[in-house]
């Protein structure tokens, strides 16, 4: 469906997470507009993570309402969701293009180039043959971000895609993170690290212990106070 | 893609992994052999008490080594939290149970082989009846085990002390399964008795533990 | 409902002792097993209760799987906990009795292999719940449920198919044919009372449970609520 302003990409209604008496997510209530790079941001346990893996539908959310691209049923917007979290989500054993291609083939995509193209566009050889568990923690990094735009996904869901990654890898992608939201695509990213993400951050989502505390609008032509 | 075509892919990926590593293969023949060569000297017997519990002692073999593998193809898809990555995508979960099942399956057939003649060789065993019907409860019986164990495993990944629990929970199940094994092994090996009730009803175990675990692989698959 | 629970329990508590008698005192003493056959007013029962609660375990399971209400959760793991205990009830009775009167402690024919698997299924349904992380314990119990009665079906089946070689004793035999009317008496006296007590242990753990999950909702619903310092 075509997304305006007014129909956000991710639209989140009461959602709550309880594991037995601990709230992860506290009754959040929040719209992600679409064609935008939102820096969620945070201390350990804020629910940070929870949140993305619940828009990615790992986690089903104990109360409340999740809509994605305008729709209530989660299997049928997967095809355009890509995760990526702070461990690779790859297989070690095998290469850079294997990997790739097995996870392409779960999304359907047949046309092999794809991959090729997508290990091309992180900075990285497709023609590499060594298995990524000889990979650096970059290349890794790297590969896994390669993973999750396989598909073209119009919503990235990105878990703290920066650790251990060297300065040069870091900023590499954070430009085509910039060029990706520049197209169109939604950008949801969580960093302890939001100076690498200067002057391309759309917005900052602050979360505390479950909740959404605040919102700061960089693109916004007053300038608000930042925490 | 289709239900087929990811099972294809996910088979291959599998295989192709294991023919890199052989941690399964290499778990499961070691441990099989180790258990070949204690009962074989444990037990002294005649040809006519081999072909007795030849039976039960190659189940319960295989029983034990088939763990080994399925906690291993498991353990695989918790490194680096990949299976997350099936999780995210729209890939059908009966895609993936039906994948290892098969994985698992070959790994069991491929210890098979190799086990066989071990045990013919260490308790001089010989066929009374027609050597296929062992042939046939062999297919049969491997199924039986992998496919609740592809399933428990799935299930066990998510606890504590999985590898206590997967066996825990796995060989009480399976009990029926191991029966109508030993049953149809023996009858045909001492010629007594029919193999054929065994046989249908190991077929019947299979075709129902099957279904059941296809209908609630989504299920298992999706609980956090 | 606690005078409900109080009224019941009493009753219960009656009734059990009211069985007690019968089977101790008031029942005569059976002509050729002596008095060890007294625990048949305690080994069938147990084990009817048995077969009462993973039945109900099982639908539990199958309804949890569907319309995921807590309270079906509950019910399964009281059911389940119940469940075994009894059937250890039956499994430890079952020899006891068996060993004076017909010479072996056990026999591998098809009921008692069913128990005895049931027992083991049931105990390893328990051992996953108490082992399980994270939220997805009530789901991957009830699917294991399902696999589990689903099985002791299959090995009632195979036992009695595959096992006929062995000696198939006849138990319960004095149950139905003829047997003085005291003992018939003795013997209902206690089915009831056991069924009572079952469902006594029953509603009390459910309870139990219900009172659990709704202590952690209410914890976790007064988290939802509080508004941390600094927050809008």
């Amino acid at each position: 469906m075509t997304l305006t302003p007014d129909n956000p990409a991710v639209s989140l209604n009461d959602v709550s997470k309880l594991y037995g008496r601990f709230a992860a997510l506290r009754m959040v209530t929040a719209d992600f507009a679409p064609g935008r790079l939102y820096l969620i941001l945070g201390e350990n346990g804020a629910g940070k993570s929870t949140l993305l893996r619940v828009i990615a539908g790992l986690i089903e959310p104990s109360h409340g309402k999740l809509t994605i691209l305008g729709s209530s049923d989660h299997k049928a917007v997967k095809a355009h969701l890509g995760y990526m979290a702070h461990a690779s989500m790859l297989y070690d054993e095998l290469s850079g293009r294997e990997n790739l291609a097995y996870f392409a083939n779960l999304y359907g995509i047949r046309e092999h180039a794809l991959c090729a193209q997508a290990i091309r566009t992180v900075g990285l050889d497709p023609t590499l043959e060594r298995r990524v568990g000889q990979y650096s923690q970059g290349m890794r990094q790297r590969l896994s971000l390669a993973r999750a735009i396989l598909n073209d996904p119009r919503i990235l869901l990105l878990d703290e895609p920066f650790s251990n990654v060297d300065v040069g890898s870091a900023k590499e992608m954070t430009r085509l993170l910039g060029s990706m939201r520049d197209s169109g695509k939604t950008i949801f990213l969580v960093t302890h690290q939001p100076a690498l993400l200067e002057g391309f951050a759309d917005e900052s989502v602050y979360m505390s212990a479950g909740r959404v505390i605040e919102r700061v609008d960089h693109r916004a032509p007053t300038l608000e106070a930042k925490r | 893609m289709s239900v087929l075509g990811i099972l294809r892919t996910t088979l291959a990926k599998d295989l192709r992994m294991e023919w890199r590593s052989k941690d399964a293969i290499n778990s499961m023949l070691f441990f099989a052999l180790l258990v070949v060569v204690i009962f074989s000297f444990s037990f002294d017997l005649t040809a006519e008490e081999s072909r007795q519990i030849a039976g039960g002692l190659i189940w319960v073999a295989l029983l034990f080594a088939a763990v080994v593998a399925l906690n291993q193809t498991w353990a695989r898809e918790l490194r680096n939290q990949v299976l997350d990555a099936y999780r995210v995508s729209p890939a059908p979960a009966e895609s993936l149970f039906l994948a290892k099942t098969i994985g698992n399956f070959l790994f069991v057939a491929v210890l098979e082989l190799l086990m066989t003649p071990l045990f013919i060789v260490f308790y001089n065993l010989r066929s009374v009846g027609p050597v296929h019907q062992l042939v046939l409860a062999s297919l049969l019986g491997n199924w039986a085990l992998v496919v609740n164990g592809t399933f428990f495993g799935a299930i066990s990944i998510r606890t504590r002390s999985r590898e206590v629990l997967l066996p825990l929970i796995l060989f009480p199940i399976s009990i029926p399964a191991l029966l109508a094994m030993v049953g149809a092994t023996t009858s045909t090996l001492t010629g007594e008795g029919s193999a054929h009730l065994p046989l249908v009803f190991l077929g019947v175990y299979d075709v129902v533990f099957t279904l059941v675990g296809l209908f609630l692989f989504e299920t298992v698959l999706q609980a956090e | 409902m606690r005078s409900k629970f109080a009224i019941f329990a009493l009753f219960t508590l009656a009734l059990l002792s009211w069985g007690l008698y019968q089977a101790l005192v008031a029942a005569p003493t059976e002509a050729t097993m002596g008095p060890v056959q007294r625990i048949f007013y305690y080994h069938v029962p147990n084990a009817w209760v048995m077969e009462l609660c993973f039945p109900l375990n099982f639908l539990a399971s199958i309804i949890y799987l569907v319309n995921r209400k807590p309270a079906v959760d509950a019910f399964a793991v009281a059911t389940a906990e119940v469940g075994v205990v009894f059937c250890t009830v039956v499994l430890l009775t079952g020899p006891i009795w068996a060993r004076p009167v017909w010479g072996i402690w056990w026999t591998w024919d098809a009921r008692l292999t069913s128990t005895l698997v049931l027992w083991l299924i049931y105990i390893g349904y328990l051992m996953l719940r108490k082992l399980s992380t994270g939220g997805s314990n009530p789901v991957l119990a009830a699917s294991f449920a399902i696999f589990g009665c689903l099985d002791a079906v299959f090995v009632f089946m195979a036992i009695r198919w595959f096992r006929t070689q062995h000696p198939q004793p006849v138990f319960g035999g004095g149950a139905n044919s003829g047997i003085d009317p005291r003992m018939m008496h003795a013997f209902l006296i206690n089915m009831l009372a056991f069924t009572c007590y079952g469902a006594l242990l029953v509603w009390i753990r459910y309870t139990l449970e219900r009172t659990r999950q709704k202590v952690d909702e209410a914890h976790a619903m007064k988290s939802l609520m509080h508004h941390e310092a600094g927050a809008k």
